[in-house]
């Protein structure tokens, strides 16, 4: 287990040699009540987190019996079932909304991350023709915002109301992550780029051979953010989808949970006795966390460039 | 606005002409004719088009949008929202003396500051302490672990924490139940008004603050371990030692953050009240940023909540560029370099 979590955050065990001298001679030995407190605090925030994860995933994998004896959330699992997921994917709303879920954020990751890839190689050599004022256009929009009502306006003015392509196209940029990915093709070695147009290669080859390999660990960061943001996102959905049959999951999610709907096609299981309305809550909240749980830990390693490249630029 | 190091570094090379720099950039050729320069960089060029197409379509027409707060725009003049803005009449500040006497603007921006003022007391530090403290453990693995499981919840949606919270802290959540079969009374801190600021600015700890953290521990990592063995040789103690090297470290950093932070002040936590302003009610969670959208969207009132949006957008404005003078005044770097 250990081996795996180190394995997933990157940070490898402890260097041989160095276990059990971490600290530097001339530093204090700590006293053990101060460890055991720091230990404990330690947990304590830890838990803070994971604990009501904990209950949800729980929850949605009890009983109806289970849930109605500890009269709501279940803390410790028994009778684990998958009922609640069964229906939830079998066909209808939900099932629906996460397919919905999954191609918006697909597609929309890969369009952002296309146009920003190009946008930020593109501004990377900082001798071209009209490069410093392009830079400034798209600064600039880092410190107006246009506000919601023009914006709205404008999406419907083009005609984007009731199409995915609202879930997409006014969010698909986020500056700050171009100057990112722009701050990171910067720093590819020159040497390559050089002799790679010695040897005949046009800027399109030079970014896609030689300087997205190089950044690599930067694209994956960025990816991932903006598929958090497409997966996130339910406000867009709210302001330009009408039509119910085309939400996403989080709208669902809010729904469901939140104004306490019942899903179509599910009041008549849950009417029956055979499955708790909590159980399909909680469920669905799952089916929402489990692709960030599962990506972000890959890309943890890299957060910190991503974070702090371009973040005292601008 | 000014540009990064490596583009001044550019413009002041610009003469003697050399052959590479720093950036990738290609040979410096102040002399060469536009129309040369435009052939030779054509690639470039097409590269950044779609997104210059795009940042103009989704943030530079909907500026230009923003007349529709000196009209009184009505959205069923025509089909398309721009014929409408063509044929909508003109009717000057109205709108904006109208707000003056709003009761509700007036309460809405009450809010706003409020919860900025929670936030910066009570958010603010979070990330700072958690990162002095996860910085004092030793073991990588156990920073890693830590930092693994509290970056977390910044990658949740903001339906799915204030889920969660709902099912902690609802009436119907888990806190409230236990309390309730062990005799207590229970309690709903999800619908209770006078305590929603202090729940959103819970929320917003539970769901940023590991994120947060990053930037600190990055801080602490560039600091030199040769200050502090020099200072303990000198006798410092460990107290002593955070004092006069660790937090001067983090004050750079700090006073960016608290820029951005003060610059955003009218911008507060805008999904989040919305999902649960009926919870609690607007009197408690409305700020501008859900007055304009129940003004605009949900009522129609597009052109008022418009003149709402552009007040807020130039006292934004306004605040990023005096927390920056401010910061410069202190000796900062501020968002952007003088």
């Amino acid at each position: 287990m250990t081996s795996l979590l180190s394995g997933l955050t990157g940070l490898g065990g402890v260097k041989p040699g160095t276990r059990g001298r971490l600290r530097p001679v001339w530093e204090e030995e700590p006293s053990r009540t101060g460890l055991a407190s720091k230990g404990v605090f330690l947990v304590a925030i830890c838990l803070a987190v994971l604990f009501p994860l904990w209950v949800v995933v729980v929850t949605s994998l009890s009983s109806v019996k289970t849930i109605t004896e500890t009269g709501g959330l279940v803390v410790i699992p028994r009778g684990i079932t998958f009922v609640a997921y069964q229906e939830l994917l079998g066909g209808g709303q939900v099932t629906r909304a996460t397919v919905i879920s999954l191609c918006v954020t697909l597609v929309g990751t890969l369009f952002s991350m296309t146009v920003s890839v190009l946008c930020a190689y593109g501004l990377s050599r900082t001798g071209s023709v009209l490069h410093r004022p392009l830079l400034v256009f798209m600064l600039a929009t880092m410190f107006f915002g246009a506000g919601l009502i023009p914006t709205y306006l404008v999406v419907q003015g083009l005609g984007l109301t009731d199409s995915y392509l609202a879930l997409i196209l006014p969010s698909a940029l986020n500056v700050f992550n171009i100057l990112v990915l722009r701050a990171f093709f910067m720093s590819t070695a020159q040497e390559l780029i050089e002799s790679a147009r010695i040897d005949g290669a046009g800027d399109f080859r030079i970014l896609w051979q030689i300087v997205m390999p190089l950044s690599r660990a930067v694209i994956a960061v960025i990816t991932l953010f903006y598929a958090v943001g497409y997966w996130s996102a339910w406000f867009n959905a709210s302001i330009y989808i009408s039509d119910p049959e085309m939400l996403p999951l989080q709208n669902v999610m809010n729904q469901l949970v939140l104004k306490q709907e019942r899903p179509t096609g599910l009041a008549q299981v849950i009417n029956t006795g055979h499955l708790s309305p909590l159980a399909i809550q909680m469920a669905v909240m799952v089916l929402a966390l489990i692709p960030v749980a599962f990506l972000s830990p890959f890309v943890q390693k890299h957060f910190k460039e991503g974070m702090l490249t371009g973040a005292v630029k601008g | 606005m000014s540009l990064s190091t490596d583009d001044r570094r550019a413009q002041e090379s610009r003469t003697p002409p050399v052959t590479t720099r720093a950036g990738g950039a290609r040979p410096v050729t102040a002399r060469m004719p536009l129309r040369h320069r435009l052939r030779r960089d054509r690639t470039l060029l097409l590269m950044t088009l779609p997104a210059m197409l795009l940042l103009l379509v989704f943030a530079y027409i909907p500026l230009a949008g923003n007349i529709v707060a000196f009209q009184d725009y009505d959205p069923y003049v025509a089909d398309n929202a721009f014929e409408a803005i063509a044929q909508s009449p003109w009717v000057g500040f109205e709108w904006f003396q109208q707000m003056v006497n709003d009761r509700l603007f007036w309460s809405a921006l009450w809010n706003t500051l409020t919860i900025f003022l929670l936030q910066l007391t009570l958010f603010f530090p979070v990330p700072i302490l958690l990162a002095l403290f996860i910085n004092s453990f030793v073991r990588p693995r156990v920073r890693a672990v830590a930092q693994a499981i509290l970056y977390l919840p910044h990658f949740f949606s903001w339906v799915l924490v204030v889920t969660v919270f709902q099912q902690m802290f609802g009436g119907a959540g888990l806190i409230a139940q236990t309390l309730r079969e062990n005799g207590h009374e229970g309690f709903d801190l999800m619908t209770d008004p006078g305590l929603f600021k202090f729940l959103i600015t819970f929320e917003m700890i539970w769901k940023d603050a590991g994120w947060g953290v990053i930037v600190f521990l990055a801080a602490l990592a560039a600091v030199s371990p040769d200050l502090y063995e020099a200072s303990a040789m000198d006798g410092a103690n460990r107290w002593r030692r955070m004092w006069h090297i660790t937090l001067p470290a983090l004050r750079p950093v700090v006073a960016l953050l608290l820029v951005l932070q003060v610059g955003s002040a009218l911008t507060v936590g805008f999904e989040q009240i919305l999902l649960q302003r009926t919870a609690v009610g607007p009197g408690a969670s409305e700020v501008l940023d859900t007055y304009v959208w129940n003004v605009g969207i949900t009522n129609g009132g597009f052109s008022y909540a418009a003149a709402v949006g552009i007040v807020k957008g130039i006292f934004g404005l306004l605040l990023v560029l005096g927390a920056n003078k401010v910061a410069h005044l202190m000796g900062e770097q501020g968002v952007y370099k003088k």
